[in-house]
């Protein structure tokens, strides 16, 4: 029986390992993902799952163990943050590109240094060119369902890619909300078994994982990789069908957020789009064209259905909570990329918030809407780039 | 106990038209990982010239399953495999226990490697590392290593006017994987066929975590000529600085006593590596090289007589 209960970010992600039922985990502890883990492994002990837990010494270990039991052919899961997949940098791109349909729980936190345990997005969005398929969550709700969903978009066998999906840290990973359990055997029945291809244990035809591969093959694996990225985004609107089908709750590539006749839209991830709806809702109350655009499935980035979505809106705010040094924001840059094309253009613009933690409240948000009403009045974006609620700017 | 001529009978994990170096012995060892055990096997290779040279695309030498991922992590990618044979046997997908192999350089294994080798013996399971020690980072064209002896000139430790090849002593490897308590490790080296079958077979059949460090010469890193590896690996086994020895279960034995204890010139001046080691001004390296490597003969005897 789906069951409503009052839980944390991480516990849900836990209970949607519970339910998946994994062959193998491998993991790592780190502030703020720890949880998941530690839950998971109460589950392993006291006979919950058949899951075989694989209590490394690093997280480089733990995609690298990852790889190992998928290569085999298991469904194999972990869990990290900030600079716990920093360490596993270089076994993110070997997953992706020896397509291991690896799922991960990322708990997004600050990079360091300087070292902090706080939500931003740097730790994904630096690994946006790793080949992972990336699905952000704005809650609880969403984060576990979103997990329930990513065994069967990685596993399809025209993607065969890892999935991250992403929660922050704290703000989700550590408070409680009442949400939605869905039943055990629903949700088994939903994910189903992984099929293994080319395991390494059909040892009546041995395969060789991983060979050396210069000049005259590289390039076309690569683009092959390409090619299971493109199809990801169909796969992953029809297993959300799917969902909405079994479980009630539906999801798109992005929310459009009361967007039908805005003409100020701000552009977000994550768990700030849920203060930005009440925002909305408020000044819309005031008779304010504003909408709220959220992005969900980051990797592959869905280009032409976002230009269509803000296609005659007037001003586009994009609020990136991590920073690319030395050049606009990562999600202002995608923005950018699928505005370019439209006929009228609306102006466009990016705040940098949040790094590292900081709170951005109900009235730092309206602010936010109020700049961009400032700026459709004059007509022009005067600062396309700049930090919220920064000292000494 | 495989016996050398039944084994020759049984087909090689690894073809011939691999692109080792003429001379290589490295591929001693890997023709006889099926030679001598009936377990289905599944090998996993850490980055280097055995990887290298055994998998360039559309060609692959290995006629077991092989996987290769990364330089460091060998161990613990091995350790993925291992953990799902078990969740398929507790799941009832299969009956069949396949055994797991982990090989490495001394780079690998010793340096970059060592934290996830360390980690998996600690974890306990049924994984048989192979490190192949030929003594630097020969793939990437002969860096010094931990593994490198002492005085061996390398691409990063060259023979200067000031300063004559590598300043260190190596580090025992071999010591630091008993120190984990695993039921079996071993030092064996690629001239004697018999002792190092036995090694790997008991090491793939035994019950959990098993390491074996091989002496691996290296025609171009230890500028010999290419039919000297065997030799070359003989010598080191003869002078003691490479004893043949395992430790089952804490217990100690040496498997080849020299009827005469060579000194380590003998080995050291058979190669390049070590040639500027006969000028009498680094005559104290060679001095040091020969009082660790009787320390670590008498340690080693004294550890065979406590363990008896």
């Amino acid at each position: 029986m789906p069951k409503n209960v009052a839980i944390t970010g991480n516990g849900a992600m836990a209970e949607a390992m519970r339910q998946i039922n994994p062959d193998v985990v491998a993991a790592f502890p780190i502030t703020p993902s720890t949880q998941v883990i530690e839950d998971f492994a109460k589950f392993v002990n006291d006979g919950k799952v058949d899951t075989e837990l694989i209590t490394v010494e690093s997280e480089h270990s733990a995609m690298s163990a990852c790889i190992g039991a998928s290569a085999a052919g298991g469904r194999v899961m972990t869990a990290t943050s900030s600079n716990g997949m920093a360490l596993m940098w270089e076994m993110l791109y070997i997953a992706a590109s020896m397509r291991q349909p690896v799922l991960m729980t990322l708990v997004n936190r600050a990079m360091s240094a300087p070292i902090n345990i706080h939500c931003d997005h740097g730790d994904s969005m630096g690994a946006r060119d790793a080949g992972w398929i990336q699905i952000y969550a704005e809650n609880h709700q969403e984060a576990y369902d979103n997990m329930i969903m990513a065994p069967v978009i990685g596993e399809n066998m025209d993607v065969r890619l890892p999935v991250m999906v992403c929660m922050d840290g704290f703000l989700i990973s550590h408070s409680v909300e009442t949400m939605q359990i869905e039943d055990d055997q629903q949700v088994s029945e939903f994910v189903g078994e992984k099929v293994p291809l080319n395991s390494l244990f059909d040892t009546d035809k041995p395969v060789s994982w991983g060979a050396l591969d210069l000049q005259d093959y590289y390039i076309e694996h690569r683009r092959g990789q390409l090619e299971a990225m493109y199809k990801a985004k169909s796969v992953i609107e029809d297993v959300s069908k799917r969902f909405a089908e079994q479980f009630g709750r539906k999801y798109d590539l992005f929310e459009s957020y009361r967007l039908e006749d805005a003409e100020r839209v701000i552009v977000a991830i994550n768990s700030v789009a849920g203060e930005l709806k009440e925002v909305v809702d408020e000044l819309r109350e005031q008779g304010e064209k504003v909408g709220l655009l959220k992005i969900r499935v980051f990797r592959p980035f869905p280009y032409e259905d976002i230009s269509k979505a803000l296609e005659g809106c007037k001003i586009v705010t994009v609020m990136d909570r991590s920073t690319s040094m030395g050049a606009y924001g990562p999600l202002f840059g995608e923005i950018s990329n699928a505005l370019y094309n439209l006929e009228d253009r609306p102006l466009l613009y990016n705040r940098t918030y949040g790094l590292g933690g900081r709170e951005m409240l109900l009235d730092d948000l309206k602010d936010v809407f109020q700049e961009s009403k400032d700026y459709l009045n004059n007509g022009k974006v005067e600062k396309i780039f700049d930090f919220l609620k920064v000292r000494g700017a | 106990m495989p016996n050398l001529q039944e084994m020759a009978k049984k087909d090689s994990a690894f073809s011939s038209g691999h692109r080792m170096c003429a001379g290589c012995p490295v591929p001693i060892f890997t023709k006889m990982l099926t030679r001598v055990t009936d377990f289905d096997i599944v090998v996993g290779s850490a980055t280097g010239c055995l990887e290298v040279a055994s998998s360039i695309f559309p060609y692959s030498a290995w006629k077991v399953p092989w996987i290769h991922t990364a330089f460091e992590n060998v161990s613990a990618m091995m350790s993925g495999v291992e953990a799902l044979d078990k969740v398929n046997r507790k799941k009832n997908k299969s009956d069949k226990k396949i055994k797991c192999i982990a090989t490495g350089g001394d780079g690998g294994t010793y340096d970059i490697g060592i934290q996830s080798l360390s980690a998996a013996m600690e974890r306990g399971h049924d994984l048989l590392y192979i490190c192949y020690d030929n003594g630097a980072y020969m793939n990437t064209g002969i860096q010094r290593s931990g593994a490198t002896p002492l005085g061996a000139a390398t691409t990063t430790s060259p023979v200067g006017s000031v300063i004559a090849g590598k300043q260190q002593q190596r580090k025992d490897l071999t010591r630091i994987m008993i120190a984990h308590h695993i039921p079996y490790v071993a030092q064996a080296s690629i001239h004697n066929p018999i002792d190092l079958s036995n090694k790997i077979k008991k090491g793939i059949e035994i019950d959990g975590p098993a390491f074996i460090n091989i002496l691996c010469p290296c025609i171009p890193g230890w500028r010999i000529a290419p039919n000297m590896a065997v030799e070359s690996a003989r010598l080191g086994v003869d002078t003691c600085f490479w004893p043949l020895y395992e430790v089952e279960d804490q217990k100690f034995k040496i498997n080849y006593t020299p009827k005469e204890k060579l000194p380590v010139t003998d080995w050291l001046f058979t190669q390049g590596r070590f040639r500027h080691l006969k000028d009498d001004k680094w005559s104290h390296l060679v001095e040091d090289f020969q009082t660790r490597v009787d320390e670590q003969w008498d340690w080693l005897l004294a550890c065979q007589t406590k363990t008896e």
